[in-house]
């Protein structure tokens, strides 16, 4: 549904021209981009707003590496910005010198608590230690029942009494683990406005006797401008030491977590990224600022490619296209290179262009990527006349070339048709000129050295 | 609408709440001696998008204004107001659906992403229709979710609406069929069926749903009478991708926008109203029976964006 940010950004600088250095007045037009879709991945406005400002101190009176676009590096300068922002990643929760640990968790209703009070539970356990699991939402129907079901799956023990008060249940769970050797003590509360007051006392409460070294908020991924109010509310009221941040199996961009974790400053914990126990993963900043930016995994490549390119061979490329001669030849080094750089979809996908244009094509390339031995012992039983024509390959030449290199006709068959495809899909980009001549410093092709 | 008799005051405090804020903000760009310019278009811009209301439509209005300024008949800040709330309601005319209760029985199919309020919604309206004099049924068809079933029956027993269900486990579409059948010999009004919490993305429980629709539909044609997107109010942009997908998968009939008792505005319904046409037919405002009712535009854009 989003463009990628990069491709946008490519066309503001399009329409500006070549620079060689990023000013004031030719970023103006790409900080706009960014800001919308910063604002389109629910990144709260007046977070935005500071991003915004930091972005263009960083980025004015750079000078573009002769490896990237303007456009590139721009998304570079607020992807690392971004990365910067949402902190270290593998943050973990200090284990307290006297057990046991207790982690309470809290959040607004139906925010993922309940689930992720298991996660955690499950993933202490598979660390050989003991956790004990405390029920203390008495209000929400059958809420006890849910987490006793997810307990007894788990083989963790949940304490729980829907005819006590929550923090009593607190306080029966801390003696039971104290008595029972049981580390860590995983409070689950009840989903609460962060403007109940009454709610949020009692939360107060808990935290105040129990002494939770960690309290946890559990943010959805998908909300939106309202993240910010709600956790600056809770952690004024009652204190955040660390964020969890669900449902990222979705599509929600994530952009919450930007908010959150600047009005709190708190770091991001874990992730939530399905419904089942297991479905729990230590962030990473780099992965959330890419999909924050709408550009999946690929910002590293970006990096990767500035490694990797050489002008020469680059320019040797682009002749060829225009001379729409890409061969064989051609095809394999472009195919070893992308190899090196790592999953081809993700190369192709990051092309200005291409990646729309190719559409589930470029799966289909990156799926035949385990077979790329297959198509370098295809391409040297064939002839050089082959190699750099590829249309006099006929039938009986196929048999030849498939059984020189030990493989199958129908391999043969879809080297050859990969090749073609390529070639069209390059004949498409050529009509492209100014992109194409834009699309040196790009990782993928045409511009890679080994 | 009839069901609408178990509303209490807190129905108006709840909305009143979550939409005072922007209309605080929106008194500074519509002030009358403020020229309209770029930075007037950018600062509503912004208080749109933190309404999640969005950029695109914060960018149609734009244009729409400027069309009238060209022609003279804006040339103060504060003519954008009532031509704002015009706007907003050509926006929301789609929003004008009632619950289609017409059948004997009629079946509700509530659906959304998880935790978004689907069970509870369901509990408060089988209990308002039941206060209205209606005979109802509940289908536990979230056989996944763990005790998904036990809360249901929770409130079930509450409200005193029967509960058909299965193992925790069986087949949804076993209880789906199970229910209509029910239903039907039972003679009851309406059958609301809740579903387990799935997102958009996941093509597998994607396809579970729409088995469950031609489940409901083999039974009795017609069925499901109405397919409800239950999305809850502090959902940002994401919420309209949700939207698209249920309604592409099974075709909805409407949305229901809970949880609009906390700050957030729940805008985003702005735009599924205006881009996929689908209307919005219930508001939750709290985790009580009574904290049900019908959408109301014009009290929703009047809160949105006041008067004066
Ligand atoms: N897809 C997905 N679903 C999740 C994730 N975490 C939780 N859920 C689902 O979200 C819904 C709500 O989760 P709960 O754990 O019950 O939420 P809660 O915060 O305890 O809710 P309340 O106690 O009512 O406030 C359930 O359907 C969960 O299965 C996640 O990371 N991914
Ligand atoms: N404040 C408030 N809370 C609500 C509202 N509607 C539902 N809730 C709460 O939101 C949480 C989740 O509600 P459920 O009805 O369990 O949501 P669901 O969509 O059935 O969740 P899954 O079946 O797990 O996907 C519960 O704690 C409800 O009490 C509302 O309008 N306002
Ligand atoms: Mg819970
Ligand atoms: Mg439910």
């Amino acid at each position: 549904m989003f463009d990628a940010l990069s491709t946008r950004l490519q066309s503001v600088f399009d329409k500006l021209g070549g620079h060689g250095r990023l000013t004031e007045d030719n970023i103006q037009a790409a900080l706009r981009e960014v800001r919308v879709a910063l604002l389109e991945a629910d990144v709260n406005f007046k977070v935005v707003r500071s991003f915004i400002e930091r972005v263009k101190t960083k980025a004015v009176g750079q000078d573009v590496l002769t490896s990237l676009t303007p456009g590139h590096q721009v998304v570079k300068i607020v992807h690392d910005e971004l990365v910067g922002l949402l902190g270290g990643s593998g943050h973990r929760l200090a284990t307290a010198p006297h057990p046991p640990t207790v982690i309470m968790l809290m959040g607004l209703q139906g925010s993922g608590k309940t689930t992720t009070a298991a996660k955690l539970a499950r993933m202490y356990a598979k660390q050989g230690q003991h956790p004990l699991l405390a029920a203390a939402d008495i209000y929400r129907p059958a809420a006890i029942d849910q987490l006793k079901t997810l307990g007894a799956q788990l083989n963790v023990p949940v304490v729980g009494d829907a005819s006590m008060k929550p923090l009593e249940i607190c306080r029966k769970a801390r003696e039971e683990a104290a008595t029972r050797g049981l580390t860590p003590l995983i409070l689950d509360t009840a989903g609460r406005l962060h403007i109940d007051e009454a709610m949020l006392d009692e939360v107060k409460a808990i935290k105040a006797e129990i002494k939770p070294h960690h309290v946890l908020l559990v943010v959805d991924a998908m909300t939106g401008q309202d993240a910010v109010t709600v956790a600056e509310k809770f952690n004024t009221a009652v204190g955040i030491d660390a964020l969890v941040l669900t449902k990222m199996d979705g599509d929600a961009r994530g952009g919450a977590a930007l908010s959150v974790r600047e009005v709190t400053g708190r770091p991001i914990a874990f992730v939530g990224v399905g419904e089942k126990t297991d479905a729990l993963e230590p962030f990473h900043p780099d992965r959330l600022a890419s999909r924050i930016l709408g550009m999946g995994d690929v910002l590293s490549l970006v990096e990767k490619a500035q490694e990797a390119v050489d002008q020469k061979t680059a320019e040797e490329m682009v002749r060829k296209l225009r001379e729409n001669a890409f061969t064989l030849e051609d095809f394999r080094q472009q195919l070893k290179q992308v190899r090196q750089m790592g999953p081809l979809d993700q190369v192709l996908g990051m092309i200005p262009g291409l990646g729309k244009m190719m559409k589930g094509g470029a799966a289909e390339l990156a799926g035949e990527q385990k077979d790329l031995d297959r198509f370098d012992a295809i391409i040297n039983s064939m002839t050089p006349a082959e190699r750099t024509h590829p249309e006099v390959i006929n039938g009986s030449r196929r048999q030849r070339i498939a059984r020189g290199s030990g493989t199958s006709v129908s391999d043969v068959n879809r080297l050859l048709k990969q090749h073609a495809q390529l070639k069209k899909m390059m004949k498409q980009l050529k009509g492209m000129e100014g992109k194409l001549g834009r699309m040196k410093g790009l990782p993928g092709f045409p511009s890679l050295r080994g | 609408m009839s069901f609408f008799s178990g509303l209490k005051q807190r129905l108006t405090d709840g909305l009143r709440r979550s939409q005072e804020l922007l209309s605080a903000e929106l008194k500074t760009v519509f002030e009358p001696d403020r020229p309209i310019d770029d930075a007037l278009f950018e600062e509503l811009e912004e208080i749109l998008i933190a309404a999640d209301i969005g950029a695109a439509l914060a960018a149609d209005f734009k244009h729409r204004a400027k069309e009238e300024q060209m022609f003279g008949t804006v040339t103060r800040a504060d003519q954008l107001r009532p031509l704002f709330r015009r706007f907003l309601v050509d926006t929301l005319a789609a929003t004008t659906g009632t619950l289609d209760l017409a059948h004997q029985p009629s079946v509700l199919l509530m659906l959304g992403v998880n935790g978004a309020g689907k069970t509870t919604t369901c509990a408060k309206l089988a209990a308002q229709l039941k206060d209205d004099g209606k005979s109802v049924l509940l289908a536990a068809a979230d056989t996944f979710r763990a005790a998904a079933i036990e809360q249901l029956q929770t409130w079930g027993a509450r409200i005193g609406v029967d509960v058909i269900h299965q193992a925790a486990g069986s087949d949804p579409a076993a209880v789906v069929f199970d229910a209509v059948k029910a239903a039907t010999a039972r003679r009851v009004d309406v059958l609301i069926i809740d579903t387990a919490g799935r997102l958009h993305t996941k093509s597998n429980l994607m396809d579970e749903l729409v088995k469950l629709k031609r489940v409901a539909e083999r039974q009795l044609p017609g069925a499901p009478h109405e397919s409800l997107m239950v999305l809850d109010a502090p959902t940002g942009q994401n919420g309209f991708a949700q939207a698209a997908m249920f309604h592409q998968a099974i075709g909805l009939s409407g949305l229901c926008l809970t949880k609009l008792d906390g700050t957030a505005k729940g805008g985003i319904v702005v735009r599924i109203v205006r881009e996929l046409g689908v209307p919005i037919k219930l508001i939750g405002v709290g985790e009580k029976v009574d904290d049900l009712g019908p959408f109301d535009p014009a009290r929703f854009i009047d809160a949105l964006v006041p008067e004066a």
